[in-house]
C-alpha cells in the first residue's frame, strides 16, 4: 500500500508546523516553562509526528519528507527526554565549595601520578643542570631567556635595581601570564586524549623546565631567592598544572578503559562532568597565580623582605591542601558514581 | 579506520527510530569561518568599546583587550551552543548543530568539553586533527566530540514533492481500469513508488540519453508487474507511461 501523499500532506502539515514553532520556542527561549497544556499539546505532536514518520517510511519512502519529520521527531525527543540534573540551576559558591574539591579527591589517584610524573621531570632537570651546567640553555625555552644568565648575578641586579621594570606593564603582564598558563592548561588535559601521551610528556616537560632552574639557582647559592620568587605564584600555579595533568590522565583512563565493561561511549560520559569541574578551578587558581605573578612575585629584597614573600607562599600551599582536602567533606555523597 | 555513514539512527525506548544527517567536515569548515570571523570583529568591536580604559591606564586597557579576546575566542562557542541549543551564527547558517550522541539534550559540561577540546583539534594549523579525525571516524567527529559524546547534524527545512505537478492537468488513461489500478497499488512496493516519483521529479537532471534509458527501464519493470490492455500504452512515451503510474500510486482519489 502506498499512501495517497497528497492528502497525508494536507492533514498533516499543520501538525508538523505546530511542532516546529513549538521546537522553534525552545530554542529560543530554552528556560520558559511550559504550562500542562502546552506540555500536554507538545507530547501528542510529538507521538502525533511518530506515528507520520512511521506510515512515511512504509507507506511513501519519500526521502525528502522522512528527513523533514525524522528531524523534528528527533528534536521533539531531546526536549522530552531530557535529563533532570539540567533543570537545577547553577550555583557558584556551591560549585567552588563543594563539587570542586570532591571532583579533585574523587580522582586522587590520577593527581598522584599527574604529581609522579612532574617530579620525575624535575628530577631529570635537575640532574642534567647538576651534572652539566651549561645543557640549561637548551633545556629553557626561548620566553625563558632570562633565566640563562648565571642566578647570583640576575640576584645582583634585582636587589639593587632601583626602578620598578614592570611600572606601567604590571596589569599587561599579569594577564597576559593568566591567558597563557590557562592555554597550557588546558592543552595538557586536552591532550589526554593521545591515551595521555601528550599529557604525560606535557607534565615532564613542565618537571624538567623546573627542575633545571631549581638546580640552577640552589647550585649557585640562592635557594632563598628561588623559594621567594617561585613560591608566592608557584604555589598556586604549579598545583594548578598537576590538576591539568590529573584531568588529562582522568580522560586518558576513560578512553583505555582498563578493568571497565562499559562502552567507551558511557566510560567518556561518566567523566564529562569532573573534567570541566577541573577546568574550571584551574582557570581561577592561574587567574589568581597570574595577579600574584605580576604584582608580587616579580618584586625582591629589599622592597619586599623573602621571608614574607616565603610565608605568604607557604600561607597559599597550606590553604589550598586544606581546600582540596577538607573543603566538601560534609556534602559528599556517600556512595561513590561509577 | 571505521566504516563511514552520513546517518546516525537513534532508537528510543517507545520503539521510534529516526535517523539524523551527519555534518562532512567540508560543511562543518565552512561553518567554522563564518564562527571565526564572528569573533574576529566581536573581538574588534569590544576593543574599540574598551579603548576608553585608555583614558585611565594604558596598561590596563591592554591588559582587557588580552583577556577580552582570549575570552571571547573560548567562550563564543561555549555560550552560543548553550544558549541557542547547539549552534552558533556559523552552524545556524549552515543549518547545522550541535547534538547529543544519543539524541538527548545537550548538557552544559558536553558543550564546554568539546569547545575545549578544540586546542587538541586545532593543532598543528587549520583543525588538522579535528579535520583528520572527522574523516577517519565513522559519525564525522572531532576529538572534542568523540570526547563529550556529541554530533554535528544538519537541520532539513521541509520539503513537500508536488504531486500535482506529475500529470499536470493531463489525462490518465490508466484510470479507465480501476481493477489494475488497484493492482499497481497492491503489488508496487513503496520504495519502487519513490523510485519513480524521484525520477520524474528530477527529469531535468538528467542526460537526454540516460533519462530516455532509465524511464525505459523503469516502464519494462512496471509492465511486467501489471499489464495494462495493449490499446492503452501502444505509442504512449515511456514518459507519459510512468506519470501515469506514478499519479495512481500517490493520487489515490485523482478526479476521474
Amino acid at each position: 500500500m502506498i499512501i495517497d501523499l497528497q492528502r497525508f500532506l494536507a492533514a498533516e502539515r499543520e501538525y508538523w508546523t505546530q511542532l516546529e514553532q513549538i521546537l522553534n520556542r525552545l530554542d529560543n527561549n530554552p528556560d520558559r516553562a511550559m504550562t500542562v497544556e502546552e506540555i500536554k499539546q507538545f507530547h501528542y505532536l510529538y507521538q502525533r509526528a511518530s506515528a507520520d514518520l512511521a506510515k512515511i517510511r512504509t507507506f511513501c519512502s519519500e526521502p525528502d519528507l522522512q528527513r523533514y519529520v525524522e528531524s523534528l521527531v528527533a528534536r521533539a525527543y531531546g526536549e522530552i527526554h531530557v535529563s533532570r540534573d539540567q533543570t537545577r540551576g547553577f550555583r557558584p559558591m556551591y560549585w567552588f565549595f563543594n563539587t570542586l574539591p570532591q571532583t579533585f579527591r574523587r580522582h586522587f589517584a590520577a593527581f598522584c601520578l599527574s604529581t609522579l610524573i612532574t617530579f620525575a621531570g624535575v628530577g631529570l632537570g635537575a640532574a642534567t643542570v647538576w651534572i652539566d651546567p651549561s645543557s640549561k640553555e637548551m633545556i629553557f625555552p626561548a620566553q625563558f631567556s632570562h633565566l640563562s644568565q648565571r642566578p647570583s648575578e640576575r640576584v645582583r641586579k634585582e636587589e639593587s635595581a632601583t626602578t620598578d621594570r614592570l611600572q606601567g606593564q604590571k596589569a599587561q603582564f599579569s594577564s597576559f601570564l593568566m591567558q597563557n598558563n590557562i592555554r597550557v592548561s588546558i592543552l595538557t588535559l586536552s591532550l589526554g586524549m593521545t591515551f595521555g601521551v601528550g599529557t604525560i610528556l606535557e607534565l615532564f616537560y613542565n618537571g624538567v623546565i623546573l627542575g633545571a632552574v631549581s638546580a640552577d639557582y640552589v647550585s649557585d647559592g640562592q635557594t632563598m631567592f628561588l623559594l621567594a620568587w617561585l613560591l608566592p605564584h608557584g604555589a598556586i600555579e604549579i598545583p594548578a598544572i598537576l590538576l591539568a595533568g590529573q584531568g588529562g590522565l582522568v580522560l586518558a583512563g576513560a578512553l583505555i578503559g582498563r578493568r571497565s565493561r562499559d562502552p567507551l561511549r558511557v566510560r567518556l560520559r561518566a567523566v564529562i562532568p569532573d573534567l570541566v569541574t577541573l577546568i574550571g578551578g584551574i582557570v581561577i587558581m592561574l587567574v589568581w597565580a597570574g595577579i600574584i605573578e605580576a604584582f608580587l612575585s616579580q618584586y625582591h629584597a629589599p622592597v619586599l623582605p623573602y621571608e614574607a614573600k616565603i610565608a605568604f607562599g607557604s600561607v597559599e600551599l597550606v590553604l589550598l591542601f586544606l581546600f582540596l582536602s577538607r573543603a566538601g567533606t560534609k556534602s559528599q555523597p556517600a556512595v561513590k558514581p561509577s | 579506520m571505521s566504516e563511514q555513514t552520513n546517518t546516525l539512527i537513534i532508537r528510543t525506548p517507545e520503539g521510534i527510530s529516526f535517523s539524523l544527517l551527519l555534518a562532512g567536515p567540508v560543511l562543518r569548515c565552512q561553518a567554522w569561518f563564518i564562527d571565526a570571523l564572528v569573533v574576529l570583529i566581536i573581538a574588534n568591536v569590544l576593543q574599540k568599546l574598551l579603548g576608553v580604559f585608555g583614558l585611565i591606564s594604558v596598561d590596563v586597557a591592554q591588559a582587557v583587550i588580552t583577556l577580552i579576546y582570549f575570552v571571547v575566542s573560548i567562550g563564543y562557542g561555549i555560550l552560543l551552543e548553550w544558549l541557542w541549543r547547539g549552534q552558533t551564527i556559523g552552524k545556524r547558517l549552515f543549518r547545522l548543530r550541535v547534538v547529543d550522541e544519543h539524541g538527548l539534550r545537550l548538557q552544559f559540561s558536553q558543550i564546554a568539553m568539546r569547545n575545549l577540546l578544540r586546542f587538541v583539534d586545532s593543532m598543528p594549523l587549520f583543525y588538522l586533527v579535528g579535520g583528520i579525525s572527522c574523516v577517519l571516524t565513522r559519525h564525522a567527529q572531532r576529538l572534542g566530540d568523540i570526547a563529550a559524546s556529541t554530533i554535528v547534524i544538519r537541520t532539513p527545512v521541509m520539503y513537500a514533492p508536488d504531486i500535482a505537478q506529475i500529470m499536470a492537468g493531463r489525462f490518465n488513461s490508466f484510470r479507465n481500469y480501476p481493477h489494475l489500478e488497484a493492482r499497481l497499488r497492491q503489488r508496487i512496493s513503496a520504495p519502487e513508488a519513490n523510485l519513480a516519483l524521484q525520477a520524474l521529479l528530477r527529469r531535468d537532471q538528467f542526460d537526454d540519453d540516460a533519462r530516455i534509458q532509465l524511464f525505459g527501464e523503469m516502464v519494462a519493470h512496471f509492465s511486467k508487474t501489471v499489464q495494462f490492455p495493449p490499446e492503452v500504452v501502444e505509442g504512449m512515451a515511456d514518459e507519459q507511461y510512468l506519470r501515469n503510474v506514478v499519479d495512481i500510486l500517490f493520487n489515490t482519489k485523482a478526479a476521474r
